[in-house]
């Protein structure tokens, strides 16, 4: 689950991280109200969920309020990355001597949190990563001791050479680390970390995503997540216990196991076809979640046909097979249903099928054949 | 011959007596898997009963499981809130190999698991797999037994329904496995694609191998690598996820493409660079076996 920056900034300043003050606004009146309350100069930043913010055009210096007020109505309902702006975040605008990048994550390759800083910030660090490596620190974290001070401290040497800067730097990667665990993160980043001509060291901008599996023993980050900044049919589909993703396709699928769904979504473009959507119903048998799954895809307009792909193992074919009769039963479904299913159950679930009307294949190739055929029909 | 499991494996279950952990109990022993204890706090010196007059003893703690039954292998199929403190219980009690079934055990956990277990010589395999069938000999997981045979393959799979369909298929034209493995799709796993190549590489009757990756990370990439140097059998390959969307988690919480990295092209083109025939559809992968094999 991404946050965002104002949300991360909230948890850094929690940790004791120096981050400037800001207030979130929703309208261009509120953005004027804060801005004065700051005086002087300030930056109106698009809250969205997106990288590239800036380029976008969605992070405004504001001299005056009255401009900061003209910002934020530009801002507000901008679309960046397909993502509608509905906040923004209003904060005084700092003097910037250097800008450098510090940043955690969880390394697949070394199994443990990793951190990366860099003295040229402000930037974007997989980039840097392949075209100047040298210009970047790496350290993983021993899981069993955490982020040491000597290791904070080697990596803050790098950034800096005044040994001041040095020491409020180690401060603010020992408190990152810190912020990261708590928060329960996959990624943490301050990009940029400022200095001011005056010697502070500051946090200027913010960034984290949250492990999922980490939300349910974390409810003061679970609150965190704005459902406004997703297409209601996935949260929908996450009420439900559903993994769903929305596509641009016209064909909807619907499939037990994540492997499976990626390589029928995959088939389909093999057939000439654009999946709608990617589904994992998951490995339970429980027909409520079949029935969940088709209002979600029925819901997206785009939709053209509507494939089932179950191979049963711990999911019993007929249970799917029920799911989909009542489903049937409950809501008016327009487009063609296809259905192919294997395994567990296979023979009751066909005749169930049978009985409600239905056909069905048992093999994944002619069913996405079909399945794309009818969504160009 | 087999990887990781055979009939010596000695299991016990920890979390027999939950709702998923029965269900898979009575299938593994029906199997013929050797399920020799299990593991519930609370319940021990109950009796777990399976299908023809099998049974099992139930314990309170993975140490007196293992004291009193020899066991060598354990699987989990314990709550996420409680997965990784069974792992690391498992790891500290003797046996070799910990197979957790577990969904959505917190990363940062599993960081410190794997590297509690590192420093025992304990195997772990997954979280959020499959687990994995000898056919003929053991099953440890949820793979549904009735769609394997004994023979040549082997096959090792980030999936676990993929992995189903893969096996399924080579099955009906009569190609058996030695060993069906599902690593998980969680982004940190304790066993990856190198242990298992390593592992099919060495077993005897292993002569061929299924590799069937998905998008996030780089284990397919390094993987491909260590085929070309190291193994001497044909290696053939499919990849889930060409249409995944970049920044989107699909499913399993390592199934994501970060910034440039991850993506399905990539995983193809470092299979095909160090000779891995990839599979353009799940149907093809038994026709790359074939050949493989002729």
């Amino acid at each position: 689950m991404d946050i965002h920056e104002y949300q991360a900034k909230e948890r850094f300043r929690a940790a004791g991280i120096p981050v400037p003050p800001g207030e979130i606004a929703t309208t261009a009146d509120e953005a004027e109200a804060i801005a004065s309350k700051y005086g002087g100069m300030v930056v109106v930043k698009a809250q969205v969920h997106s990288g590239g913010r800036g380029k976008a055009g969605g992070v405004k210096l504001a001299k005056t309020a009255a401009e900061a007020r003209e910002h934020a109505f530009n801002i507000l309902g901008m679309e960046i990355n397909g993502l509608t702006v509905q906040k923004v975040l209003v904060t005084p605008a700092e003097d910037i001597a250097t800008e450098a990048y510090v940043g955690v994550l969880v390394d697949r390759k070394n199994q443990a949190a990793t951190f990366m800083v860099s003295a040229a910030g402000g930037v974007d660090i997989e980039e840097v990563s392949h075209s100047n490596p040298d210009a970047i620190r790496k350290l993983t974290v021993d899981p069993r001791y955490g982020l040491l001070p000597h290791q904070a401290f080697w990596l803050a040497n790098f950034l800096y050479d005044d040994p001041g800067l040095i020491k409020q730097a180690s401060k603010v990667i020992a408190q990152l680390y810190d912020s990261f665990v708590e928060s329960g993160a996959s990624m943490a980043e301050i990009n940029p970390l400022i200095t001011t001509p005056s010697g502070e060291v500051k946090a200027i901008d913010a960034k984290m995503s949250i492990d999922d599996s980490e939300l349910f023993r974390r409810p003061e980050v679970a609150s965190m997540r704005d459902s406004s900044s997703e297409p209601p049919s996935e949260t929908k589909a996450r009420d439900a216990g559903l993994s769903y993703v929305k596509l641009d396709g016209n064909v909807g699928c619907c499939v037990n196991g994540a492997g499976l769904a990626m390589a029928t979504m995959d088939l389909v473009k093999y057939y000439g076809g654009a999946p709608a959507n990617f589904l994992d119903i998951g490995g339970s048998s429980n027909p409520d979640k079949v029935v969940a799954a088709l209002e979600i895809i029925t819901s997206d307009p785009n939709v053209k046909s509507i494939l089932f792909n179950i191979f049963g193992g711990i999911t019993r074919c007929d249970d799917v097979a029920n799911g989909i009769v009542e489903a049937t039963r409950r809501i008016d479904i327009k487009p063609p249903i296809v259905i192919r299913l294997t395994g567990t159950n296979e023979d009751l679930a066909l005749e169930i099928l049978k009985e409600a009307g239905f056909s069905a294949y048992t093999s994944m190739d002619a069913v996405v054949e079909k399945a794309v055929q009818l969504a160009k029909a | 011959m087999a990887i990781f499991i055979d009939s010596d494996t000695r299991l016990v279950v920890q979390g027999i007596t939950g709702r998923d952990g029965s269900f898979h109990t009575y299938q593994m022993m029906e199997y013929g898997t050797q399920v020799v204890a299990g593991v519930t706090p609370g319940k021990g010196g109950q009796t777990f009963e399976g299908p023809d007059g099998k049974s099992a003893p139930i314990f309170n703690s993975m140490d007196e499981a293992v004291a009193q039954t020899g066991a060598n292998t354990s699987v989990i199929y314990v709550p996420p809130a409680f997965a990784a403190n069974a792992i690391l219980e498992a790891a500290d009690s003797g046996v070799s190999l910990v197979v957790a079934i577990t969904e959505g055990v917190p990363v940062l956990d599993m960081a410190r698991a794997h590297a509690f277990a590192r420093d025992r010589g304990v195997r772990i395999l997954g979280p959020n797999c499959p687990g994995l069938i000898s056919p003929g000999k053991s099953k440890v997981g949820i793979l549904p037994a009735q769609i394997v045979m004994e023979g040549p393959v082997g096959v090792v799979s980030r999936s676990g329904t993929l992995t189903y369909e893969a096996v399924f298929q080579l099955t009906s034209v009569g190609l058996g496995q030695t060993t069906c493995v599902g690593i998980g799709g969680d982004p940190l796993i304790g066993t990856n694609f190198i242990d298992c190549l390593e592992a099919f590489n060495q077993d005897g009757d292993t002569a061929a191998i299924v590799m069937i990756g998905e998008i996030g990370g780089t284990d397919e990439q390094e993987a491909a690598e260590y085929v070309r140097e190291h193994v001497r059998k044909p290696v053939v390959g499919f990849i889930a996820g060409r249409t995944a969307p970049p920044g989107r988690r699909m499913g399993h919480a390592g199934a994501i493409i970060s910034g440039s990295a991850g993506t399905a092209e990539d995983k193809i083109k470092a299979f095909e660079e160090n000779g891995i025939p990839v599979a353009k559809r799940p149907a093809d992968i038994v026709g790359l076996i074939q050949e493989a094999l002729a």
